[in-house]
Parts: structure tokens; sequence; C-alpha cells
């Protein structure tokens, strides 16, 4: 980039502008909350993997069978859980990082939290659902 | 959206060759990063060869002969020409480092290909606006804050204490770790980058400083601390031997700890 490229030249100082609003005080929660659910989804993993795969090209039945059983629907929701709330966290991250226009900024990461929250009350309604045997 | 591709006017295009200096028995290709601010033209890439039997064997040795025996308008900045001042900072084979300190013969492969520090405003050819860089240096007030009585004599340290800021005092300042983070790239404006948050957890990590709390405070954001997302060029690219990247997480590492 040549200095002729330099977007909206201004009189403010270089320190006023690095300053700017000041500090959010804050993204440490979502720091250690995306290291908390990366870690629970490494632990979970293996039994969700175990879960999926017995179910796999198994009937209905079979699977609310399955669900039925208490600790599998536990491990199945924090998975759930674990999963949405580190995907949110994530793709929050990638919006702040590329998308620099504020609008669209704010819209995309609206609709993230949407997003999110859908798959993520979606994913539980479903366990809950077969869980129960309803 | 992020930019990714180069502004019209920063596209580069063919540039200069420079004819071999004559009576060269051994000659090393140099291909230099040119742009004049004042003719108004696109950068360019231009070619030098230098007569490696006449100069020292560092790049910058080269760029010196180059300025002097061929083209005298190259610009480039220099000044301690041994890994201290951090002037010389470039970008030379694709790795941001110090021209004074990385030897040509260390280039493999044909030419030393040199290009200004990326992502930075160009002031002319090799030489990098850096007053963003320099004002986010200022913004971690990089200096000793205390309230309590200044001592008779120093404030004092156990060796400890002290021994826990090596690997952070060394550094020169020369930008290559920022400008070699593609976070930084991003989010300049925003995002303090690795030079700077070495230099704040230099003072975070140093006993006699009483304003940790206010350190800290000022550098939690989203932003300013927690865009960097440990690629790692900074510890890779640095001259010195440092690695920010490790100072960054020592920095998360503390937030955390002062929250749970």
């Amino acid at each position: 980039m040549s200095a002729s490229d330099t977007p909206k030249r201004s009189l403010r100082t270089p320190l006023g502008r690095v300053r700017n609003l000041g500090a959010a005080h804050s993204g440490t929660s979502d720091f250690w909350r995306q290291r908390i659910t990366g870690v629970a989804m490494t632990l979970l993993m293996i039994p969700a993997l175990v879960i999926i795969v017995m179910l796999l090209g198994r009937n209905q039945v079979y699977a609310a069978q399955t669900l039925s059983s208490i600790p599998v629907a536990v491990i199945l929701l924090l998975f759930i859980f674990a999963s949405a709330w580190h995907m949110k966290i994530g793709m929050q991250v990638v919006i702040e990082d590329y998308v620099h226009n504020e609008k669209l900024k704010l819209v995309s990461i609206m609709l993230n939290n949407f997003f999110s929250v859908a798959v993520a009350l979606a994913s539980t309604y479903a366990i809950l659902k077969l869980s129960s045997g309803v | 959206m992020v930019e990714f591709a180069l502004p019209k006017n920063s596209k580069i295009t063919g540039g200069k060759t420079w004819p071999k200096p004559a009576g060269a028995t051994e000659t090393r290709e140099f291909r230099v990063y040119r742009w004049n601010p004042d003719d108004g033209k696109n950068p360019s890439v231009d070619t030098y060869y230098v007569d490696t039997n006449d100069c020292g064997p560092m790049v910058l040795d080269g760029l010196i002969w180059i300025k002097n025996h061929i083209d005298p308008s190259l610009t480039f900045r220099r000044s301690c020409r041994e890994g201290v001042c951090g002037s010389c900072a470039m970008n030379i084979d694709g790795q941001n480092t110090l021209a004074c300190t990385r030897s040509m013969h260390d280039v493999k492969d044909g030419a030393v290909k040199i290009n200004p520090l990326p992502h930075q405003p160009v002031v002319k050819d090799l030489v990098p606006d850096l007053t963003n860089f320099y004002a986010q240096y200022a913004s971690v007030e990089p200096w000793l804050k205390t309230t309590s009585p200044t001592p008779q004599k120093e404030w004092r340290q156990t060796h400890e204490d002290r021994e826990k800021l090596d690997g952070l005092y060394e550094c020169i300042l020369c930008a290559c770790c920022s400008t070699s983070c593609p976070s930084y790239w991003w989010n300049s404006e925003r995002y303090l980058g690795p030079a700077a948050l070495l230099q704040a957890n230099r003072w975070v990590s140093d006993s006699r400083d009483e304003a940790t709390g206010e350190r800290l405070d000022n550098l939690e954001d989203p932003f300013r601390l927690y865009r960097c997302h440990t690629i790692m060029n900074c510890a890779k690219a640095c001259p010195k031997g440092l690695n920010p990247a490790e100072a960054i997480a020592e920095l998360k590492l503390k937030m955390v700890e002062r929250q749970i």
C-alpha cells in the first residue's frame, strides 16, 4: 500500500487514533469460554461419536431407546451446548477479523447469535423428544 | 470486507534492469521494490547486480553498494548496521528481517528479493510509514509507573524478578513481527500487534511497576489484545529471537487469572 492509498487522512494525532474509544474491558470471558468449550468438546467427542455410530442405520425406536438412557442424553446435550457455544464465539472472531463495515459487522454478529441459538435449541429439542420417547 | 488485493495504484509493474558492473567477476542479483511518491507511477521492481567481491556479506552491504555505485536514488533506512537499532527492517526473500544481520549468501535460489515491510504505507522505496506502529507502542505507556514515594536510590528488584524481563526487554521495535502478522494486516487500526503487546507484557511483568491492573485494563479488549490468534509469524520473523506470541499468551493468562 502506498502512502496515497491511506484511507481517510485526519488531523487527529496518531495516539488519539490508537486510543480511539478506549478499551472495551471485555473479551476475556469469550476467550476463556472458547477454551472451556474446546476442552469440553475434546472430552465429549469420543463418547458422542460412539453414540452416533451406534445409531447409524438404526430405526427411530432404537434411537429413542438409546437416548432414553440419561447418561447418553446428557452426553449429547453437553456436546451440543459446547459445540454451539464454541461455534458462536469462533464465528464471531472470524466476522470481527474480516468484516470491517460496522453495519454489516453488527448484522453478521446478530445473525451468528440467532443461528447458534437456533441450532442449539433445535438439536436440544430433538434429543429431548427422542429421549422422552414422545 | 478486508481487502485481499492490492489497490490499483499499488500494483507492481515491471522495473528497470540496471547493467552489470563493469569488470566484476562475481555478482549477485538484487530485485528491489521501488516506489517514488513524486512521479505518480505504480511501484516497480528494479534489478541490480552487486559486485560481491567489492562489498560486505550482508544484504544491507549490498543495498549500500547499490546506492553508492549504481543508483543513489534508492531509498532505505539504516543506522547501526549490527542489529541494534532496527532501522533496516525489510522483507527479504519473503521474510521480514533486518538487512544488516541477514547474509545475502543465506538467501538461496537466485536473486535477493527485497520489499518494504508488508502492509504499511510506503514513504518511498523500502521506507515504510510506521507512525501507527509507534503510536501503538506509546499507547502501552512503556515506562515505570509508581505511586509509592520514590526511594532515595533506585527501585529495587530481586534477581529472580529481573530474570522475568529476559526475552522482553531486548525488543528493538524494528516492526518485523507486527508487519508479519495477518491479524495486524487486517486490523492494524485496532489490534496493537505483537511488538506493542510484547512491550506491554514487559511492563506488566516488571515487579517494580505499580500499575499492573491499570495496564491490563487498558489491554482488555476484543481487538487490542484478542486479535492474536497464535499464528506465530511474529516469533518466526523476530530477528532478535524473541517470542511475542508467548508474551501475548502470558498477557491472556494474566487476564484470566484475575477473573477466576
